[in-house]
């Protein structure tokens, strides 16, 4: 499946760099402003996740919880999230978009809906955090006709049977979760350690992207950069809320911020 | 869907975990597929092992004292004036609730496996000081999550759970009740699944984690048939089982030894909570014909908005607080094995008012709810009905909140 998603990690590759993806919530904090948000950092991102606030998370740390409810709290609904992207994807600052959330809000919506409703809005992923392998087998089908990827997620809990059968039904990019934790908690395990892990995975199919994400900050980026893509999303959300506290302009703070994750994996 | 004889409702899911194709399965991130596999494969040795099913056996009757009682309430039926009225009085165990038995099996598991640390959630309070007991029984560390606003309104439990060592997690998000509890438990789980086991307080939950409670409350329903059949000699020809329900976890326990009878012979009729009669918020999702949905890893009855949203409950029993039911009770209510019904918060405290000044038990509020409906169907049955209440709960945890709506001290 050559889509969007697989031309960014070719361009990255290109470069001798990983591609980044940042997290943000579409919402955060405004809706005006999480679209300002995605326009600045698109400069430096290579594939923009966005995710549709759920209020009841059962993978998500304190940081992308307070997003979401600050994003449920200023009213934002699906329809609202298709809105942002559709306006980000028309815009000249154009990345491929990822959509990240909770199978409960997929189901409400009605799933062949929200299929047509991503390839409309032109969504070139999905992530769907609590729909695993192989239970989401028809619904990773039904992505694939409309010729959007579904991301599978790897957790280092993954046994070595499942990890052979999910890279081979897994579209053209992975997720590799880099420890036993929820989003955005501290980093647990020596980034060498998460790439011997990473290896593992490219090992049994190395033509899959496979992306790196949770408790990824400016201090571990650099160290993880021989993978196909890092994702930074906790330390985004993160920084909206800082800003926020301080009276500063959270547009201006995270696209200085994502700069400089750029800097440090070039 | 059509529910199977001979065969326990506990098994009677699918590949996927789900009951009836569309109840229960095992929406997880992919972390916990591990963790669950494990307990899954841990719990179907277990069950069929001899050595462990009587070492249960000798905790439920050295430690929990089974079997509780089961009494008639003589005064409340003449009081009543129709079918007779009877109590399997569950809160004689061990801690005073239904919830020993789940958490008893779950240390049991914990165990076996190797884990040295337990978390769980809690509501009432209940949950996590059965949970916090047994832990402490079996030598093992625990970590109990617990709503702030459960905290504020459950201090004898939260003061329980504290004597025995554990260390009680405020959780703050959202409605600061069990929902947000058992998020946060979850979520706990998932970065520690390795060193630590989860007990899920109640039949909701991944598949495994609804069978294994499902499995461990049936205790109530293995003792109530004994005592019915030393009482009587035979099931009698009109039965009717109330329960209150909120996760419905004491409920399936209550009926589960009865699930292959007529409906028209044994009866089983849920009570779920009403909120207060003036809010239009509520924990009845049965009852009130909410969605399915995904809530906590399964899918189920849930009271959500069109968006999918998780929505805020009330009821003034913390331990039916909860916008989800258990998907044993969605297959029951989608197969009418099951009846389903609300009672409001003011129906459960004047519910409680009669039976403790007609008897010496005294319900919490969540089987309170029972009591209201049982009450008032009980009139207009026939005198050789027999209405069956669990009184699954002691109200002493309620002291603050009677005391306030009722003036009762206790």
């Amino acid at each position: 499946m050559i889509n969007a998603i697989s031309k960014a990690f070719n361009l990255a590759k290109k470069e001798s760099r990983p591609a980044l993806l940042t997290y943000t919530v579409a919402g955060d904090n405004t809706k005006k402003n999480s679209l300002k948000i995605l326009k600045a950092i698109s400069k430096y991102a290579d594939i923009c996740e966005v995710g549709f606030p759920h209020n009841t998370p059962i993978a998500d740390g304190g940081q992308i919880q307070t997003s979401s409810f600050r994003a449920i709290k200023n009213g934002v609904k699906i329809k609202d999230v298709f809105k942002i992207v559709k306006d980000f994807k028309l815009s000249e600052f154009s990345k491929p978009v990822i959509l990240m959330g909770y199978f409960n809000m997929v189901l409400q919506y009605g799933q062949n809906k929200f299929l047509n409703d991503c390839k409309k809005n032109k969504i070139d992923g999905l992530i769907i955090v609590d729909l695993p392998w192989p239970e989401n087998k028809k619904f990773a089908n039904r992505c694939k006709k409309r010729s959007i990827s579904f991301v599978q997620l790897i957790s280092p809990t993954t046994s070595k049977n499942r990890l052979s059968s999910i890279i081979k039904e897994s579209h053209n990019m992975i997720y590799y979760i880099s420890m036993l934790s929820t989003t955005g908690g501290k980093l647990k395990v020596s980034p060498k350690k998460i790439i011997l892990n990473y290896k593992k995975i490219k090992r049994i199919n190395p033509k899959k992207n496979c992306v790196i994400g949770f408790g990824i900050t400016e201090k571990s980026i650099s160290k993880l950069k021989s993978a196909d893509g890092l994702v930074v999303g906790s330390a985004i959300c993160k920084e909206i809320t800082s800003s926020l506290n301080n009276g500063q302009n959270p547009v201006t703070k995270v696209s200085n911020m994502v700069k400089k994750l750029k800097n440090k994996i070039l | 869907m059509k529910l199977k004889k001979n065969i326990s409702v506990l098994d009677q899911h699918d590949k996927f975990g789900f009951w009836g194709g569309k109840f229960g399965g095992n929406f997880v991130p992919e972390t916990l597929k591990k963790p669950i596999n494990d307990l899954e494969a841990l719990f179907d040795k277990l069950k069929k092992n001899k050595k462990f099913l009587s070492e249960r056996d000798y905790y439920f009757k050295n430690w929990v004292g089974a079997p509780t009682r089961f009494i008639k309430l003589s005064n409340l039926t003449k009081h009543v004036g129709g079918a007779e009225i009877w109590s399997k009085v569950v809160s004689d165990a061990n801690g005073g609730a239904h919830k020993i038995y789940n958490a008893t099996v779950h240390c049991l598991l914990a165990k076996k496996s190797g884990k040295r640390i337990i978390c769980g959630d809690t509501g009432a309070g209940y949950a996590g000081k059965m949970l916090s007991m047994a832990a402490k029984k079996f030598g093992l560390k625990c970590k109990i999550f617990m709503g702030a606003k459960d905290i504020k309104r459950q201090q004898p439990n939260v003061k329980a759970i504290k004597s025995n060592g554990a260390e009680i997690i405020p959780v703050y998000s959202g409605s600061q009740t069990l929902v947000d509890a058992v998020s946060e438990c979850m979520r706990f789980w998932v970065a520690n699944c390795d060193t630590t086991a989860m007990c899920v307080g109640s039949t909701v939950g991944p598949n495994i984690f609804v069978k294994i409670c499902g499995w461990s409350t049936s205790q109530i329903s293995r003792e109530l048939k004994i005592q019915i059949l030393n009482e009587f000699g035979k099931i009698p020809k009109r039965l009717k089982l109330y329960n209150c329900v909120g996760g419905g976890s004491s409920s399936f326990g209550f009926w589960h030894e009865f699930m292959d009878y007529n409906k028209k012979q044994v009866e089983f009729i849920g009570v779920e909570a009403g909120g207060p009669s003036k809010s239009k918020k509520h924990a009845a999702p049965l009852t009130y014909g909410s969605k399915v949905g995904v809530l906590h890893g399964a899918a189920q009855y849930v009271n959500q908005n069109l968006e999918g949203q998780i929505e805020e409950t009330e009821s003034i029993s913390a331990g039916l607080d909860y916008p989800g039911v258990s998907p044993l009770h969605c297959f029951l209510k989608d197969t009418k094995r099951a009846r389903y019904t609300a009672a409001s918060d003011e129906d459960a405290l004047k519910a409680f008012k009669i039976v403790s000044k007609y008897e010496s038990i005294r319900p919490s509020l969540e089987p309170s709810h029972a009591f209201s409906v049982a009450i008032s169907e009980a009139k207009k049955l026939s005198k050789n009905t027999i209405v069956i209440v669990n009184s699954c709960g002691d109200a002493y945890k309620d002291r603050k909140i009677l005391k306030k709506k009722l003036g009762v001290k206790l």
